[in-house]
């Protein structure tokens, strides 16, 4: 029934462990190896610091439940903070405008273009009338692409390839969207760094001019401790209203989402699992809490307890 | 126009060395993804390091950490080894790294010094992922070989071979779909692509480099050995340093698995590819 992490505070408190309360001896030994847990699954190192203070707090002095023991309960205690501020549950995107549109911003190679083309599937498979639109004027063969993933869901593209003003082109997509009575615009850019001024003032100017519904800031599960820096300069200097988690399908344990989350406060609403337009699914935070901590069962386990 | 966030290393100049100062010390790896482990490793050898030649103020220490980590990665840092002709460089690497990129970057500097250079399109799976090699492959003015969208990944890279031979061009450089390290299906064409390659010119592929995105945190651990076990790496090429991710991840990497780090992305740029210098990387970890 034990799992890595649980074994790991096991053998780390010893004896102590017994006790009907977790008293401080017991968590300080349990906090530390849990702190590491946290690091090595990416989260950012003064994302834990906070984490493990709050935790610290709520820990000290609960009460265990009968039949289990304390460490099963202090990984309990940090599964459900982990769910709590990773979101309880997964948000629905906010569509209200005609047509709503939304757009999606991001790092290079993060899964822009991929969750566009996903999220247009899902949204048609709702019975939206679902327009797709590419404004990267950078990537070699970037517009293709879409255009390529809007074939195989037979949903339309509307592309303007020698435009060299990604706004414009958003404003263009955004009138025919209007005129021709589409539900949804969803709007891919090109990947930029969140420290090159030019490429994020160009994504505001896209923002300004489509008034999107929805900003889905799209991170890839892998990323590092950089993570915060990054989803807080797009937060800044573009704004979201949500976050896409990609690459879920991969090892990763993806402290990110942690990161991401704290760092914005905004929900993560969805997560690519695979590179096929069907891998995408709603955003469980506890699937992904469990997978932070590397556990499996000690939380059933307390919770049937 | 760039704006790089500086780590501000300067807090630590000029301190006494104390426990507070390792503490910082270790957040400050770990900031920089060097790992847990390795990190927790290095601040242990320092402690040591502190008493046996009695250190005593940080500007000490960290020159200590800068010697150590310099000397770790320099004895992992390789140039391409493309002296055979013909030879091949197979690129590999997870979903969105910069493969094509970094191909159509090292296209351009071969060519430079007088290479011929083929590229092949051997990712026939992701949507226009041949159309964008194609382009890299005109803005470095190399030949390419292309298959049909959907065709067997294998017999491209065969097909280019025979065209290599046959033209008697120096380099062939072959672009893989990104494929997740925990994915065996994928994991295993590698194993046939490689195959079909060491088949038509023994000895080759001379080069098998892993893309690894310098924003990933702990899982380039995990990318690195599951390549390295499904096939030789010879080195890796680590991108998107013009952020500010500090790519910590290859001195665990270096130091756990023992690859050579043989190139650096800086930018989406042709000209945006640089060899691996050690020194530079650590003084830029300190910045
Ligand atoms: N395994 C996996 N691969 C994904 C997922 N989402 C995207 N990808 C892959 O990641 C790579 C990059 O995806 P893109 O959609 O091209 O990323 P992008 O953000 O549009 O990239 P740029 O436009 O270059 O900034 C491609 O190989 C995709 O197939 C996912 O959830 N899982
Ligand atoms: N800023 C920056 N961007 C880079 C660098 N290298 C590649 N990119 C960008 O990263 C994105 C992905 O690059 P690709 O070369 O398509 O990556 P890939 O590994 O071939 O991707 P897949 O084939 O989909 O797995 C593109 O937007 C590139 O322009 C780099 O060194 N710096
Ligand atoms: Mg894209
Ligand atoms: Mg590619």
């Amino acid at each position: 029934m034990f799992d890595a992490l649980a074994e790991k505070i096991q053998s780390a408190i010893g004896k102590i462990a017994k006790k009907g309360r977790i008293d401080e001896e017991t968590l300080n030994k349990g906090l530390r190896e849990i702190k590491l847990a946290l690091l090595e699954a990416d989260v950012n190192y003064k994302v834990v610091s906070d984490f493990i203070k709050d935790i610290k707090e709520k820990a000290l002095g609960a009460k265990v439940t009968k039949g289990v023991t304390a460490v099963q309960q202090l990984v309990k205690i940090v599964h459900d903070e982990l769910v709590k501020t990773l979101g309880e549950k997964a948000e629905p995107l906010n569509l209200k405008s005609k047509p709503s549109v939304i757009l999606l911003i991001g790092l290079q190679g993060s899964g822009k273009t991929t969750t566009s083309a996903k999220l247009a599937k899902l949204l048609k498979k709702q019975g939206k009338k679902v327009l797709l639109t590419s404004v990267d004027i950078y990537r070699p063969a970037a517009m293709l692409q879409l255009k390529k993933l809007g074939e195989q869901i037979s949903v339309p593209v509307f592309l303007e390839e020698n435009e060299k003003d990604a706004a414009k082109i958003a404003e263009d997509a955004l009138k025919k969207a209007k005129k021709e009575g589409y539900d949804v615009l969803i709007v891919d850019t090109a990947g930029r760094l969140h420290i090159d001024e030019e490429m994020l003032k160009e994504a505001k100017e896209i923002k300004e001019r489509i008034h999107p519904d929805e900003v889905l800031f799209v991170s890839d599960a892998m990323t590092g401790q950089e993570a915060v820096n990054i989803a807080k300069a797009f937060d800044e200097n573009v704004g979201m209203t949500g976050i896409v988690l990609t690459k879920l399908d991969s090892d990763a344990r993806g402290g990110v989402a942690l990161s991401v989350k704290g760092v914005t406060g905004k929900p993560i609403k969805f997560a690519g699992v695979g590179e096929k337009i069907d891998d995408f699914e709603p955003f469980y935070p506890d699937r992904v809490a469990s997978r932070i901590l590397g556990m499996g069962d000690v939380v059933s386990l307390v919770e049937k307890a | 126009k760039k704006t790089r966030e500086a780590l501000n290393f300067s807090v630590f100049k000029g301190r006494e060395i104390d426990e507070e100062l390792f503490e910082e010390l270790e957040e400050r790896l770990i900031l920089a993804d060097i790992g847990v482990k390795t990190s927790l490793q290095l601040i242990d050898e320092l402690r040591k390091e502190t008493k046996k030649r009695k250190l005593k103020t940080s500007d000490e220490l960290l020159e200590v950490l800068k010697e150590k980590l310099k000397n770790l990665l320099s004895n992992y840092a390789g140039e391409l080894r493309t002296e055979n002709s013909p030879s091949v460089i197979l690129v590999l690497g997870v979903n969105g790294v910069g493969k094509t990129t970094t191909i159509g970057k090292l296209a351009k500097q071969l060519k430079d010094k007088g290479k011929s250079v083929l590229l092949a399109a051997a990712d026939t799976f992701r949507a226009a992922a041949i159309e964008q090699l194609e382009v890299w492959a005109e803005r470095a003015d190399v030949r390419i070989v292309k298959g049909s969208e959907g065709a067997d990944p294998a017999s491209v890279v065969f097909d280019a071979v025979q065209s290599l031979k046959a033209r008697g061009e120096d380099i062939l450089i072959v672009d893989t779909a990104g494929r997740l390290h925990n994915k065996d299906r994928l994991m295993k064409e590698i194993k046939k692509i490689k195959k079909v390659i060491s088949r038509e010119i023994p000895g080759e592929p001379s080069e098998i480099l892993l893309v690894l995105d310098a924003n990933t945190g702990q899982n380039a651990i995990s990318q690195a050995k599951a390549f390295k076990e499904i096939t030789d790496v010879t080195g890796i090429v680590l991108t998107k340093l013009d952020g500010t991710a500090k790519g910590g991840i290859v001195v665990a990497i270096a130091s756990e698995l023992k690859i050579p780090i043989k190139y650096i992305g800086i930018g989406e740029k042709i000209e945006d590819l640089r060899p691996f210098n050690p020194e530079e990387f650590v003084e830029e970890l300190f910045s």
